[in-house]
């Protein structure tokens, strides 16, 4: 209903737009000849002039406006982590010679548009050329571009790079349409060996392990993705069906999931799911989103439909490859917990061949 | 039947070869002039198409609980009492960005001005052959009539977003739309890619072969060099995807294993094994990128000549906007792997093209500020064409800019398709290039039909629409960074993000807005057509060929010989004239000196 109210309000704008431009025009048309119909007059230029100094202002404000209220929105500074700081800091750092390079290049454009508006006989300088400025604006981008891809690949050579020494907790992510499944390789921290085609559905073997893999034996396939706080993991990816992609924003990682193929995405979490719920950023965060589902579930009840549940936050896995249906609602929530409380959850998980359904 | 050939001058003045039929002078023309315009209608009703799917899309995504009589005319079966479908929302979100990237920004843009002014602005009669240009539109017609026909497929169009990744696009099981519609889809982009092929031989022959006496490859004006370019650009990537195509349509229907392995849907196991949907990443990448400079580089090309034009000053750089052309097509074909950072490529590839994508940005930039140098101490007009080429720099800017983000590997992580690309893209391409679209149709528009397009309908077109293309696309970058996938049909499954909700409605008022506003550009465009006022033979006073011809199109272009060229194409201010631009066909003064630019 706002959608249709919406549109016959801008119908109706546009019909006052139109009757003001036939005033305009029969205004103008007494003082035109055939040479300059349709052309630009100076005052036509003044007054696009101005608006160009208007719209530069406009860009200004909505920048300024877009910070003040949505500022808090992107993920930043609140990374969970190991390598998060680093791709955050590359990120302000980037986002500074952004903005700095914005507000000057618009500010010449714009200003220039104004200054240079046209006037009836003046001319314009002959000025076609100047190497010296071209190179200024090459060498310039070079040294600041060179700045950041040195930056840049050295923190993507860091993040990307797996360090096996470490001893990394493997988890398989296993997605298919339209839910996450993550399997851990029990006591020995080793995956058995799997394919798709081993998939039987009647024994319940979902993940198509290899039930003769003496590795799979103690294997864990789960719902929920339970990670201890600052041991490394290493994701090994699969997809049983198409394209998928894991992204876990709060941890700043993200990778496809490629049938036939396995990817992998390694990172050390740094903030538990509790201690993450009491910063105050998070706090903020949620205090306002369950503002917005209070006066939701005000109007859901007035229509008789169920009042939505108080938020709470958890770190979540999402589908981020268009994936069909119900890629809007591919999620898998995160557990970031100390050692204990992950050993405790691991102890009431099944173990694969424990799982396994008997053949009839 | 050949239009172009000089022998035909001198024996006819009038350039009426023949008595033309409706048919051969409106239906099946070989006049690039026809032609051009032919390319213009038929990209515009494809726009119409892809804007309103958008608009679409902005409601669903702001509302998406409500009910809306627009979505249940529009869709139909597939909003049962009003409420989109699921499917049906992937599949406007690739049909948008099939129609909009290659209906409407290559056909539409580089179709309509390269056939209009490769010919005009070079001084020949035609195209090197009227009649693959003829064939090249009909293509390219048959092929946006096979999209529009996949609309109304009962399994739904396809639905695999505009870059068709296999498995999902190769599976009929993994989505209803794989079916019959996506097989429609990639007949439908093969005979494009077929038509755009012959285009841009066309192009390529032309400006290679036909340029008028004394127009050498230095004196070109650079819309010409920008369509010379581009079409260079589409003969080495196109053939890319339509190799791609071919493939898939062989692992669809004839059971090869090209871009498929090991899966297993709704309980059962394909045969498939050995191949990889990352090797498809890469073959539609290597198109799907230059691509994105086959929309753009059109656009740079009609606002350089249009800033100089409407400055009354010469185009900053010639030589340098020449070179930063050449460098940007270059770059442009080994940058692909940036849309594919996290595609399980090996990490080093990833290095690799971070370093090539990042180099990009310094060509750009050089454009930009000789963009900029050229408003310097000019005498700016400011027609709406010229306000639309302040607006693409603008865009064009704050869109690149953003680009350093995504095309950096490591910041790419946590953007990827995310919102953030949605913004980045839209500005820097669909935007960009929709501008330069809208200026060269305001500025050439007097070439086309003779007739002078209204201006301050004109004005009131430009204004609002560049303020809510920053209104939408400003704050997406917002929601982009706090991690909201794209693509998604409703984020109300996500209580996270329900603080971006508010965002999006913003985003959604300033997009029906901005698409609304198009109403009035389409009224004056077609009531202009009947209605406009005359226009005189160079009603911008630019120094181009195609100002030489007479308002009245006829074939052949000029009456007369065609003249002869003694100048570069930016002879505007020159000191020495008392006119304020001197046309390329005007001889050297005693003791002028050509400026080599």
């Amino acid at each position: 209903m706002t959608a249709l109210l919406t549109i016959i309000v801008l119908v109706f704008i546009l019909v006052a737009i139109w009757q003001m431009v036939k005033i305009f025009d029969l205004a103008q048309a007494k003082n035109q000849n055939d040479e300059t119909a349709g052309v630009a007059t100076d005052k036509d230029n003044t007054i696009n002039g101005y608006l160009m100094m208007g719209f530069l202002a406009f860009i200004y404000i909505i920048t300024i406006v877009c910070f003040v209220k949505y500022g808090d929105l992107p993920l930043m500074s609140n990374s969970a982590s190991a390598h998060g700081p680093t791709i955050d800091n590359l990120m302000i750092i980037t986002m500074v010679v952004i903005f700095t390079v914005q507000t000057i290049t618009q500010f010449l454009l714009h200003y220039f548009a104004f200054k240079y508006k046209g006037e009836k006989g003046k001319k314009a300088l002959f000025f076609a050329d100047n190497n010296k400025l071209e190179a200024v604006w090459t060498i310039i981008p070079v040294i600041v571009l060179a700045g950041l891809i040195i930056y840049g690949l050295n923190s993507w050579i860091n993040i990307m790079g797996v360090d096996e020494s470490d001893d990394p907790l493997i988890v398989e992510l296993y997605a298919q349409q339209f839910n996450w499944k993550a399997r851990y390789g029990g006591a020995d921290n080793t995956l058995g060996l799997a394919n798709v085609r081993l998939i039987d559905i009647d024994r319940a073997n979902i993940l198509g392990l290899d039930e003769s893999d003496p590795n799979a034996q103690d294997d864990v396939i789960t719902t929920e993705l339970h990670l201890p706080v600052g041991r490394p993991v290493l994701f090994k990816m699969r997809s049983q069906d198409v394209l998928h992609s894991a992204y876990m924003p709060h941890f700043r990682a993200q990778m496809n999931c490629v049938p036939g193929m396995i990817t992998q995405f390694g990172f050390t979490p740094t903030v538990t799911t509790v201690d993450m719920r009491e910063t105050q950023q998070m706090q903020d965060k949620v205090l306002r989103i369950n503002k917005i589902r209070v006066e939701k579930s005000k109007k859901l009840v007035a229509k008789g439909e169920d009042a939505l549940e108080r938020y709470e936050f958890d770190y979540l896995l999402l589908c981020n490859k268009i994936c069909g249906k119900s890629h809007y609602n591919m999620q898998m929530k995160i557990v970031v917990e100390t050692q204990e409380e992950y050993n405790a959850w691991m102890k009431e998980q099944k173990k694969f061949k424990n799982s396994l359904l008997k053949n009839n | 039947m050949s239009a172009h050939a000089d022998i035909h001058v001198h024996e006819d003045d009038h350039g009426h070869h023949h008595k033309e039929t409706f048919m051969t002078k409106y239906i099946f023309s070989q006049d690039h002039k026809m032609i051009a315009k032919q390319y213009l209608i038929t990209g515009t009703i494809m726009g119409i198409i892809g804007v309103l799917m958008s608009m679409m899309m902005r409601i669903q995504i702001a509302w998406p609980e409500e009910p809306n009589v627009l979505f249940e005319a529009l869709l139909g079966s597939w909003a049962p009492d009003g409420v989109m479908d699921a499917d049906i929302y992937l599949a406007l979100v690739t049909i948008h960005g099939t129609i909009m990237v290659f209906f409407v920004l290559t056909a539409g843009l580089s179709g309509t001005f390269s056939n209009l002014l490769i010919p005009l602005q070079i001084g020949a009669r035609d195209m090197a052959s009227g009649f693959l240009n003829m064939v090249s539109f009909w293509l390219f017609f048959l092929s946006s009539v096979i999209m529009l026909v996949s609309l109304f497929v009962e399994a739904g169009p396809a639905a695999a977003g505009w870059t068709i990744y296999p498995p999902l696009s190769a599976i009929p099981l993994a989505q209803g739309g794989s079916g019959l519609g996506m097989t429609l889809w990639l007949v439908s982009m093969a005979l494009f890619i077929a038509q755009s092929l012959l285009g841009s031989l066309n192009y390529i022959v032309t400006v290679i072969n036909l340029r008028t006496k004394g127009m050498s490859m230095t004196r070109l004006p650079l819309t010409i060099w920008t369509f010379f370019i581009t079409a260079v650009i589409g003969v080495v990537s196109f053939p890319v995807l339509l190799s791609a195509a071919l493939l898939l349509i062989m692992d669809r229907s004839f059971g090869t294993s090209f871009f498929l392995s090991d899966i297993f849907i709704q309980g059962e196991v394909l045969h498939y094994q050995g191949g990889s949907p990352v090797l498809f990443e890469h073959l539609f990448w290597f198109l799907g990128h230059p691509e994105v400079y086959i929309v753009i580089l059109p656009a740079m090309g009609l606002v350089s000549e249009i800033m100089a034009s409407s400055s009354r000053k010469p185009i900053f750089g010639y030589r340098a906007m020449i070179a930063s052309i050449l460098a940007i097509a270059f770059l442009s074909t080994i940058v692909w792997g940036h849309h594919m950072f996290i595609s399980g490529m090996n990490p080093f590839l990833g290095s690799v093209f971070t370093f090539t994508t990042l180099l990009i940005a310094i060509p750009s930039a050089v454009k930009a500020f000789n963009w900029i140098t050229t408003l310097w101490k000019g005498n700016l007009q400011m027609n709406p064409a010229m306000l639309f080429s302040i607006a693409f720099v603008s865009t064009f800017i704050t869109g690149g800019l953003t680009g350093i983000i995504l095309g950096d590997s490591a910041l790419d992580i946590n953007v990827h398709d995310t919102y953030f690309v949605v913004a980045h893209f839209h500005l820097v391409m669909g935007i960009s290039a929709l501008y330069g679209m809208f200026a060269g149709i305001y500025h050439w528009y007097p070439k086309m039909f003779g007739r002078m397009m209204n201006k301050n309908l004109g004005y009131i077109h430009f204004w609002v629409t560049a303020v809510c293309a920053y209104g939408v696309f400003f704050p997406m970058h917002f929601i982009g960074m706090a991690g909201l996938p794209r693509r998604y049909y409703t984020n109300s499954n996500f209580p996270l993000f329900d603080d971006l909700a508010n965002v999006n409605v913003v985003i959604t008022i300033f997009a029906l807005i901005g698409g609304v506003v198009q109403i009035i550009y389409l009224y004056n465009f077609f009531s202009s057509i009947f209605y406009g006022k005359k226009s005189v033979q160079n009603p911008w006073k630019s120094t181009t060929l195609e100002w030489t011809t007479p308002v009245e199109n006829i074939h052949g272009n000029w009456p007369g010989e065609i003249p002869h060229v003694h100048r570069w194409a930016y002879d505007y201010s020159k000191p020495g004239h008392d006119a304020d631009f001197v046309p390329q066909n005007v001889p050297l003064k005693d003791g002028e000196e050509e400026l080599q630019h």
